[in-house]
């Protein structure tokens, strides 16, 4: 094949991509975009094999190669198949991060060969690759413990931790230096190092409630880091893809914040600015109303309004199904149903939508929380099920505590709030929420799908 | 190639932004930026002609790690993007009061 034939299918590709990106950003395209991506990616992958710079082919290393895709397969294609879909953010996090370490070796190996030879510009590109793509690696882990809760989802800040994370950024661009100067290969692995343990330092005093958008903007880091690594191969696709997702990925990254209410510099520089939280946990004694699930279907039955406001408790309960059964039953008594949906339900931006419309959940029912926010003083019952932070008045009330400023719903102006949870356990920011205690809230504790079928049944015999 | 490279991608970076900003429903936050995640896995084709290059085991082994990560980036994420995308599907706009389900 020749070059400019080669060239030729990678602007198609980058063509693509660009299509695909935008087909993403509308519900009627999203799909289709998608596939046109996956379109993009392949042939542009196929034409690898058919072009190879010293012009001899098959390529070097040939059944290596292959072999390694395969065993990519093997590992990538049942993991997306598989994961539930509670679960998929934490997977998105867990591929942009290998994206992001596959960017920094593939800069690396480019350097070993190079040696000396190599120009300072993509010396520079190198070190740039190295830094972010190590940086989004270990970030990226980091965000995927916290999302499976294998570690504490709470912001950790430790004594002195702002100088570290200083001091570790410093040593980084120092090490970059002494890369550009001496051409050695042991400064590169130093820097990669120091940039792992910097992406571990600046992910870990991110907030529960944050991680979606470090998630973006480590995905933006990757695109980044891919264009530069395009720039060291001299690969006009890896090129145009990389800035593609960087540019993109950063502009997401501020629709979230906006969404979320965050300042996206005050959730960049947290890391710096973090000081060591006073929880106030001592909510435990006091007294809640709970109630049986015979109290939450009587309460039910004679609203004329109930808005539900869904939560990750009820995806991890998969009560999506349950949840359906007890609005049409609901509406078939003449109830007004409508479910409310914070714009960060779930764990993502969105992931609430995707997991009621497994459940089929009619699209019409759900409501954002622009359009549902004003009907509350209207409702008769807010029915809360396994959500806590996205309607936690802390987030208007409390300056300071790490919600601050996020939009929540009012479920408060409803005439009656129920909370269906498995415990007094605060929600994933780690916040207790003051309006467990309010005298118009019931609660009702157990797993989300067991409580609602509960109440289902109560709701039949009524 | 140096100056069309760089022309093009300021090119066809300015375009995205116009394309792309523009205000996307909070529904499409995580499947674009999935979607978006699947491209960058891209790089890829860099491992693969890094793999081509190599004239050592250190190097062929950690162009194999890189291509087996970039493999598992680009094609889990379309595969993952396209399951979000399918719950979507027939639902919305399209059908819009018709109980079929």
């Amino acid at each position: 094949m020749s070059r400019f034939l080669y060239e030729l299918i990678g602007l198609s590709a980058g063509v693509m991509f660009i299509l695909a990106l935008k087909g993403l950003s509308h519900p009627r395209t999203a799909r289709r975009g998608n596939l046109l991506g996956a379109a993009g990616a392949t042939i542009a992958t196929l034409a690898v094999f058919f072009y190879s710079s010293d012009g001899e082919l098959p390529l070097n290393n040939l059944g290596w190669i292959l072999g390694a895709i395969a065993f990519g397969l093997i590992i990538g294609v049942p993991a997306a198949r598989r994961v539930q879909m509670t679960a998929m953010p934490q997977l998105v996090a867990l591929f942009n991060g290998v994206g992001g370490g596959a960017a920094a070796l593939v800069a690396i190996v480019e350097y070993l060969k190079l040696g000396q030879s190599a120009s300072t510009t993509v010396v520079i590109a190198t070190v740039f690759t190295v830094i972010v793509g190590s940086t989004s690696f270990s970030g990226s882990i980091v965000t995927f413990l916290k999302l499976q809760e294998l570690m504490t989802t709470r912001p950790v800040v430790f004594a002195g931790g702002r100088f570290v994370i200083a001091g570790t950024l410093l040593a980084t661009l120092g090490c970059a230096g002494w890369v550009v100067s001496s051409l050695g290969t042991t400064p590169l692995l130093v820097l990669a190092g120091l940039s792992l343990a910097f992406g571990i330092l600046f992910v870990l005093p991110v907030g529960g409630a944050d991680v979606p958008i470090v998630i973006s903007l480590l995905n933006a880091f990757t695109g980044l880091t891919v264009a530069a690594g395009g720039y060291v191969l001299d690969s006009t696709l890896l090129i145009i893809a990389g800035t593609l997702v960087g540019a993109s990925g950063t502009i997401l990254t501020r629709l979230m914040a906006e969404a979320m209410g965050r300042s996206l510099f005050g959730t960049l520089f947290g890391a710096f600015t973090a000081k060591p939280q006073d929880s106030s946990g001592t909510g435990e004694d006091r007294p809640v109303k709970s109630g049986s699930p015979d109290d939450v279907a009587i309460l039910l039955n004679y609203a004329r309004r109930v808005v539900i406001v869904p939560g990750f408790g009820l995806a991890v309960a998969q009560a999506q199904h349950t949840v359906r059964e007890l609005a049409d039953l609901l509406s078939a008594k003449g109830v007004d149903v409508a479910y409310g949906i914070h714009p960060v339900a779930g764990r993502m931006p969105g992931h609430m939508n995707v997991l009621l419309a497994e459940a089929n959940v009619p699209y019409e029912q759900l409501s954002e929380m622009d359009e549902v926010n004003p009907t509350f003083p209207q409702t008769d019952v807010a029915l809360i099920i396994g959500a806590n932070d996205v309607v936690n008045p802390a987030a208007k009330t409390t300056p300071g505590c790490p919600i601050y400023g996020m939009p929540i719903l009012d479920v408060a102006q409803a005439g009656n709030v129920i909370f269906l949870k498995r415990s007094m356990r605060p929600g994933f920011a780690g916040i207790e929420n003051e309006l467990l205690f309010d005298s118009k809230t019931t609660l009702l504790f157990g797993d989300a799908k067991a409580s609602l079928t509960k109440v289902v049944s109560a709701l039949k015999a009524l | 190639m140096e100056a069309m490279a760089i022309i093009s991608i300021f090119t066809l970076s300015i375009f995205v932004r116009f394309e792309v900003v523009s205000k996307v429903s909070s529904t499409l936050h995580t499947p674009l930026m999935s979607g978006a995640n699947a491209i960058h896995g891209v790089i890829l084709v860099g491992a693969i002609i890094v793999a081509d290059h190599s004239d050592n085991s250190l190097e062929l082994g950690l162009s194999l790690v890189a291509i087996v990560l970039a493999t598992i980036n680009m094609v889990g994420g379309f595969v993952v993007t396209d399951r979000m995308l399918e719950m979507f599907k027939g639902k919305g706009a399209k059908n819009k009061g018709s109980g079929d389900k």
